[in-house]
């Protein structure tokens, strides 16, 4: 049987997190194929909608990065981000969507480690639910 | 409006360091199957001379209304491939990025299927934005041709006198007492052997002489606000004391001297904050009488209070470690020079280097390297793991080379310890909105490309606020960053992003939530000739977060080229299945 591969959509903002990204790439630090980027100005741009678009449409899970607290460009932009993501896992809840498919972490611009190692980590953490109730997974797994 | 977007896809091979891991062949070919992309075509490097002229061709040729380049990182080459589309008379809005290195190609290395399959999805995701890609204006600004510099030491003042010199207001911010930092302490330069009091007193009178820069001393920056060409910055000058309970943060004792502040304007702002020494507390005995470091050595050097008829110094203390792994760059030469002024000066007194790997790079560093050699310095390497041993009256350090223990009686031991970031930084570096790295030290938008600029534009960081350097390095950075803030400084205004945010006013109901969450005073509740309240954004201000199009309830408020339709259709492209498994039928 094939592993299971889940599909990941990772929101990030240009300033840190995006840029973490980057440099996990430019240190050639290798991780999980399974996730996909978008990139928004800031984490406080991320809406409970585009959590919950991105999991009707299939995704197994949801990574939100952002700046450290205290770092954001835009000042605090990150704590709506926070706020954000603790609707929107109310709402998971609902749902009856394990909210472990929902995460939100700080990178700064200098963590390509940390980037690289969440990707894997949190790919790792999805994989063990199995597909998303609302996911594509069930014909990727058959 | 235009109707049916006629997409343009640019994939770079980046040589192979996309086009090893990633098919890219495939990755195009797949390019043309999506819809509204009517030209495909693949650069062996996109950014070349070449690559820029081919997207400007087809632009024309093709009658391309959007573009998309499948390449590195927007955060390095966007800048360039806008100036390519404004070439070819295309709003440079209507360019879409789609990163398939860094994020991609650089990550996947060794599992090129996936890589390639990636590289497909992202240019999807890429594709479906840029077909909803609206063009956007840009507010002209005008720039205040000022430069603020941060630290009055041998950095931020030569930068000051360049840029002073170029005809532009300085304010040089030190938080010390007196100009200098860091080369008052000193006693020598390497290789040279200057006096390094006389050379920064040179300047400082040089700085003090000039017209065009304005030296506040005891004062620190308390807050930063605004953007390129318009920085609003309050400094406040510190009473007596008061500059020692800022470092610490102890701020129990409110002194009876508040603080007065101050309110300026800065077209830009440079850091060169400096770094300072790791203090070793309890590492080797360190008291600061027998076991000193490196940098009271040179006090004392300068002070002729040298009592010693043995010297060991240790390198690496603190430095090149778990907890600090790296390396410090400046103290192996430091180390030797320090020798070699003893032996020169002491006759009869015997220096033992006892180092790691000695890091004398360069021909000049290199020669004082075999200068001590020759003078007769011991130079004896450890192990990290087995590190050497002081006690009351010796030095213990096993020899790799011998394989034995040696046992050096010795009168001073002198700890070469690393330059670290100076206390203030994060918070400096916070008040900025730039990033530092894990030990605190500033970290440049991009190590090659932009070493000296950090990502936000008009802020630039010079010396050993960045890293340690030789004192040659920093003074080249200081230069440097004076040019790359004169770029700014020279123009009369500068262009804010287009990437703002905007109201729909048919969906506008007043209820100002915007106002309240934008840290930046953008948006404002007007009140229309209907007598109805509305919102409405000062694009100048506005810095493009999009925090109050994601809180606004009715959906009036939208983040350009980050609307909720654009990020929608990235979101239902990323999850499509993917190429692969429709062609082979195949399950990834």
């Amino acid at each position: 049987m094939v592993e299971f591969q889940p599909q990941i959509v990772v929101f990030a903002c240009n300033w840190c997190s995006y840029a973490g990204a980057d440099l996990a790439g430019s240190s050639r630090m290798q991780y999980a194929p399974t996730t996909r980027v978008i990139r928004v100005m800031c984490s406080g741009r991320v809406t409970v909608g585009f959590i919950l678009d991105t999991f009707r449409r299939g995704a197994d899970g949801v990574l939100v990065t952002g700046c450290h607290p205290g770092d954001c460009h835009y000042i605090s932009g990150n704590e709506n981000a926070v706020v954000t993501v603790r609707k929107t896992v109310r709402l998971l809840q609902l749902l009856g969507l394990e909210v472990e498919r929902l995460r939100l972490e700080w990178i700064s611009a200098a963590e390509g480690a940390r980037f690289a190692r969440l990707m894997t980590e949190f790919t790792g953490q999805v994989r063990d639910l199995g597909p998303s109730l609302l996911g594509n997974g069930a014909e990727r797994e058959a | 409006m235009i109707d049916t977007p006629r997409v343009g896809l640019f994939v770079c091979h980046c040589g192979s360091n996309i086009a090893g891991p990633v098919d890219v062949e495939s990755v195009a070919d797949y390019g043309l199957t999506l819809p509204g992309v009517v030209f495909v075509q693949r650069n062996l490097y996109s950014c070349s001379d070449a690559g820029l002229r081919e997207i400007k061709e087809a632009i024309a040729d093709q009658r391309l209304d959007r573009v998309v380049v499948a390449a590195c990182t927007p955060r390095t080459h966007e800048p360039l491939f806008q100036d390519a589309c404004r070439e070819a008379d295309l709003n440079p809005y209507l360019l879409e990025f789609v990163n398939i290195r860094d994020q991609c190609s650089w990550v996947h290395m060794r599992e090129p299927e996936a890589a390639t399959r990636k590289a497909q999805d992202l240019v999807r995701m890429g594709v479906a934005k840029a077909r909803l890609l609206e063009p956007l204006e840009e507010q002209q600004v005008p720039v205040e041709p000022a430069a603020l510099v941060i630290g009055g030491g041998m950095i931020g003042m030569t930068a000051a006198l360049n840029l002073a010199n170029r005809g532009f207001a300085v304010m040089l911010v030190e938080r010390e007492a007196e100009l200098g930092g860091m080369m008052l302490r000193l006693h020598t330069l390497y290789p040279t052997a200057d006096d390094p009091r006389k050379v920064v007193q040179e300047r400082i009178a040089e700085v003090q002489r000039h017209d065009g820069i304005e030296v506040c001393t005891s004062t620190v920056v308390s807050s930063v606000k605004g953007f390129v060409g318009n920085y609003e910055v309050t400094i406040e000058e510190m009473g007596p004391g008061q500059s020692n309970a800022l470092e610490t943060g102890d701020d129990s004792h409110p002194s009876v001297d508040a603080p007065t502040p101050r309110f300026a304007t800065a077209g830009v702002i440079i850091v060169a904050t400096g770094a300072q020494v790791l203090e070793p507390e309890g590492m080797y005995g360190y008291d600061g009488r027998r076991v000193i470091t490196q940098l009271e050595l040179e006090e004392r050097l300068r002070t002729d209070q040298l009592d010693a008829g043995r010297v060991v110094m240790i390198q690496c203390v603190g430095a090149r470690s778990a907890e600090r792994p790296y390396c410090s760059r400046i103290c192996c030469t430091t180390a030797i020079k320090n020798a070699l002024e003893i032996n020169d000066r002491c006759s009869g007194v015997e220096v033992y280097i006892l180092y790691r790997d000695a890091e004398t790079q360069g021909p000049r560093y290199e020669a004082i390297y075999g200068q001590a050699r020759e003078a007769g310095v011991h130079f004896i390497r450890y192990d990290l793991g087995r590190p050497p041993e002081v006690t009351e009256e010796r030095v213990l350090v096993y020899d790799e080379m011998l394989g034995a223990t040696l046992s050096i009686p010795c009168d001073m031991v002198v700890l070469s310890t690393p330059l670290v970031a100076p206390s203030g930084a994060r918070e400096l570096a916070q008040m900025l909105k730039v990033p530092v790295d894990e030990y605190g030290f500033f970290l440049e938008a991009h190590v090659k490309l932009r070493p000296l600029d950090f990502a936000t534009e008009g802020i630039y960081v010079a010396g050993t606020a960045r890293w340690p350097s030789h004192l040659e390095e920093t003074i080249v950075q200081a230069y440097g960053a004076a040019a790359r803030a004169s770029t700014i400084l020279s123009k009369e205004h500068v262009t804010s992003s287009g990437i703002v945010a905007r109201v729909n006013g048919h969906l506008c109901r007043g209820c100002g939530r915007c106002v309240e969450i934008c840290e930046f005073g953008a948006p404002t509740l007007e009140e229309a000739s209907s007598g109805m309240k509305g919102a409405h954004v000062n694009a100048v201000m506005c810095k493009g977060c999009g925090t109050c199009a994601a809180i606004c309830p009715t959906g009036a408020m939208q983040a350009c080229h980050f609307t909720d339709a654009q990020v929608a259709a990235m979101v239902r492209a990323a999850l499509e299945p993917s190429v692969a498994s429709l062609a082979s039928g195949n399950p990834s």
